[in-house]
């Protein structure tokens, strides 16, 4: 056990949610037990490059919050094996043996981003380059990538994919997308100047600080172009180039382009830990398939469980700030809570 | 030649990477508000000319966008302005009409 | 092209075939598209593989070409089907093989449809009672003819006479295979290798010794269409079609296609004969088309049958430039002869595709 009189609170998840709850609880004067499966924090922004509106560091930013967080006990590659009822509170058992009871517990267990494999019609590991955002991101990041060509001339970008897909077992939209593409389409043409790039939409949902002036950007800055139409079909042309078919629905016409990139925008979907913590801590699932608040309006951060709260995007898609802003809130209500009982 | 009673068909698919945006890209040079259309329509909805004339301003940009000869479309403007007062994106409308008259001269 | 992440794919959609005892049904049309296939899948697989395949003359349509053309409601084909059923029921078999992917779709569209909607399959039963007084049990096992072939594709390899391989350079003849719409689109769980990168043609291929080739427009479709070819006002719809794929396969050196639908093989290669006279193009070597075979006539070149046995000469495309580089021997004068060697008179040849 910890030699501490400070209250433990388990938080399930280190990435941004978990890491900014953590920070939060630890300014409360609490004991942040950070529980995460990989082996570094971050979650999925550790594996970004840049992060919208300001087009500031992902990187610097994970490393900020992790720093924030050097107090707090944190357990990487660790699994909750399981959480018991106590009569006050609960016992977490976790797979390095090591076994903490607490009043309350965040669940901060994030998405999983959408296998694009899943779309077949896309070629994703099949064609020689088709990637998704993430891979991007991390070419962004130096990751050699020998999908992506030395000089590609023209490169494609096909939104919701795996979101607003019913037949994929995902009705929502993932909200990040629409921005990251004009994001990445930006980014492409400030590496490749004289690629053509065209983003694919059904509709673009740039609803959040400064995304509107990104897209004007893209248009009149980097003559980046939105074909709106989903791309029904790649295949793979001579030279490896690659064929998307789309209908350009506001000509009304078939379209067909060669490229000699597409991008996926593979969007958020449940993660699957977060349905067997939701098991195991008999937690309530929503009918889109994330963790259930006890209020979508007033209660996001609450579960049907005492002690028991949420951050970020297990109960949906969230952007980054709509998270961390979550993250901050979850450890006010655990705090008035712990508060509550004492 | 055979005649089938039958005959292969035209696509009218859009072919993105081999159609022709020179005009487009002149027209942008010229006036750089061709770029910024995002097809909310506003344009075609007030024009004056538009219900009789088929005249679009949206549908001229994104014919140029596609590679397609704008041209009868055009000759449908009375140069009325509406376009320019509802454009949400500020496309100096008129100076793209008459920049593109221009080219196609 | 990332051959793994096919073979991700290709995990994905196997299903269950039996080895044996199966119940046949022929198409309505294949026999005189091509008249051998189905009478040397019954060869093949009795004959040289020793399997019960078994089939009953009262066998009719399926009523999937007319459902298709809309000349037809769902419930008819749906009681006819019913039928079709009720005479295996009453020759015990269990395992269906219809030789048609139309049928083979509208087999499986009607079970999922009755699995849907069990009340309609109550009405359907008592209607085929009403009509002939008959029952039926649903098959336990429905396969398309192509899947057996491809179940059985390794054994078939192991008694080949040839191999897809060009005779003169030692090289893998260069294929593209072509599966029919209602094989895979409508249900891609029941195929073999799923919609997007079917493996039950290209399966074949690979196992005797050929390479797959593919090329954007593969998966579209020949341009039969049911009723864009049987009206002959959307006929040019029907031609346009499947000369956008052979203008998308152009580049790629394809020396033959490998299809499993009576339909697509009949139309490309009928399709090249008029694309040559419309245009005056070709898509072959040395102005001959592309051979387009069924996989049973594909099984039986590879098996060492005659071509003329096989009903090659019945094809649009001229095979023998195939043949020859193969190394399958045939007696050129004997093309044009039928069986028990009845004259069938020679053609007269087209214009600008070259024929023998």
């Amino acid at each position: 056990m910890f030699l501490t009189m400070k209250e433990n609170v388990v938080i399930i998840g280190g990435g941004i949610a978990g890491m900014e709850a953590a920070r939060q609880l630890l300014l409360l004067g609490y004991n942040p037990i950070v529980v995460e499966q990989k082996e570094q924090l971050g979650g999925h922004v550790g594996k970004w490059h840049r992060l919208f509106p300001d087009m500031s560091s992902a990187q610097d930013l994970v490393r900020r919050m992790e720093e924030d967080i050097s107090e707090a006990n944190i357990f990487l590659e660790t699994k909750v094996n399981s959480i018991n009822r106590l009569r006050e509170g609960y016992q977490v058992m976790l797979s390095n043996g090591v076994n903490i009871a607490c009043r309350a517990i965040l669940i901060a267990s994030g998405f999983k981003l959408f296998d694009a494999t899943r779309k077949e019609e896309y070629g994703y590991g099949v064609y020689d380059h088709v990637i998704t955002n993430a891979d991007l991101e991390a070419w962004f990041n130096g990751n050699a990538d020998p999908r992506i060509p030395h000089a590609p001339e023209s490169v494609g970008f096909v939104h919701c994919v795996g979101s607003r897909d019913l037949k994929a077992g995902n009705s929502q939209c993932s909200k990040v997308c629409c921005m990251t593409a004009v994001k990445q389409a930006i980014e492409i043409k400030e590496r490749f100047p004289s690629a053509r790039v065209w983003c694919f939409y059904m509709d673009l949902r740039l609803f959040g600080k400064k995304y509107e002036d990104f897209y004007i950007g893209a248009q009149q800055d980097y003559a980046v172009q939105f074909v709106r139409g989903r791309i029904s079909e790649v295949s793979e042309a001579l030279g490896g180039q690659i064929q998307v078919k789309a209908e350009d629905t506001l000509t009304g016409k078939p379209l067909r382009v060669r490229l000699d990139l597409l991008v996926l925008m593979s969007g958020m979907s449940c993660n699957p830990e977060m349905t067997r913590l939701a098991r195991m801590a008999r937690l309530d699932i929503d009918s889109d398939g994330f963790l259930k608040s006890l209020d979508n309006i007033r209660s996001i951060n609450e579960s049907n469980r005492p002690g028991i709260f949420f951050a970020g995007a297990c109960t949906g898609t969230k952007t980054v700030p709509e998270t961390l802003a979550e993250a901050r809130a979850a450890a006010l209500d655990i705090h008035r809570y712990l508060q509550k009982g004492l | 030649m055979t005649d089938f009673g039958f005959k292969l068909s035209k696509s009218s698919a859009i072919e993105l990477d081999k159609v022709d945006t020179s005009l487009y890209e002149r027209l942008c040079q010229a006036e750089p508000g061709a770029r910024i259309c995002m097809n909310c329509g506003s344009c075609g909805a007030t024009c004056t000319a538009g219900p009789y004339s088929g005249m679009s301003l949206r549908k001229v940009i994104l014919g140029l966008q596609r590679g397609q000869d704008v041209r009868s479309m055009l000759s449908g403007c009375m140069l009325c302005g509406k376009c320019s007062m509802v454009c949400p994106r500020g496309i100096n409308t008129r100076h793209l009409i008459l920049t593109l008259c221009r080219i196609y001269d | 092209m990332i051959y793994e992440g096919k073979q991700k794919i290709w995990k994905d959609y196997q299903k269950e075939i039996p080895d044996d005892h199966w119940y046949y049904v022929r198409s309505c049309i294949r026999q005189n598209f091509f008249p051998a296939s189905e009478r040397k899948f019954t060869d093949i697989t009795k004959d040289i593989l020793g399997k019960d395949v078994y089939e009953t003359p009262y066998h009719t349509t399926c009523g999937g070409i007319a459902y298709h053309c809309d000349a037809i409601p769902q419930e008819t084909a749906m009681t006819i089907v019913a039928r079709q059923f009720a005479l295996m029921t009453e020759t015990g078999y269990e395992n269906y093989v219809p030789s048609c992917v139309t049928s083979f779709g509208n087999y499986i569209e009607i079970l999922e449809t009755w699995r849907e909607f069990p009340e309609l399959e109550a009405r359907i039963r008592e209607q085929l009672w009403k009509a002939c007084r008959r029952e039926f049990n649903k098959p336990k096992y429905i396969a398309h003819t192509s899947d057996l072939i491809y179940h059985w594709r390794n054994v078939i390899a192991e008694k080949a006479a040839h191999r897809l391989i060009d005779k003169e350079t030692g090289e893998p003849l260069r294929m593209a295979e072509h599966i029919g719409c209602h094989y895979a689109k409508m249900f891609p769980s029941k195929s073999i290798g799923g919609a997007e990168y079917p493996y039950v043609l290209a399966g074949m291929i690979e196992s005797w010794g050929g390479q797959v080739v593919d090329y954007p427009e593969r998966r579209h479709c020949c341009g039969y269409g049911f009723r864009q070819y049987h009206m002959k006002a959307n006929r040019g719809y029907c031609v346009s079609n499947t000369h956008k794929k052979f203008e998308s396969m152009e580049p790629y050196g394809i020396q033959a296609i490998l299809t499993n639908c009576p339909g697509c093989c009949y139309f490309m290669d009928r399709w090249q004969y008029v694309i040559a006279e419309q245009t005056g193009k070709t898509y072959g070597k040395d102005g001959f088309g592309i051979p387009v075979f069924t996989y049973e006539e594909l099984a039986g070149l590879v098996l060492g049958y005659d071509p003329w046995d096989l009903g090659l000469q019945l094809h649009q495309v001229a095979v023998e430039p195939f043949l020859d580089r193969i190394g399958v021997e045939y007696d050129p004068k004997a093309k044009y002869l039928g069986l028990n060697k009845e004259d069938l008179l020679k053609p007269e040849l087209p214009t600008n595709l070259k024929c023998f």
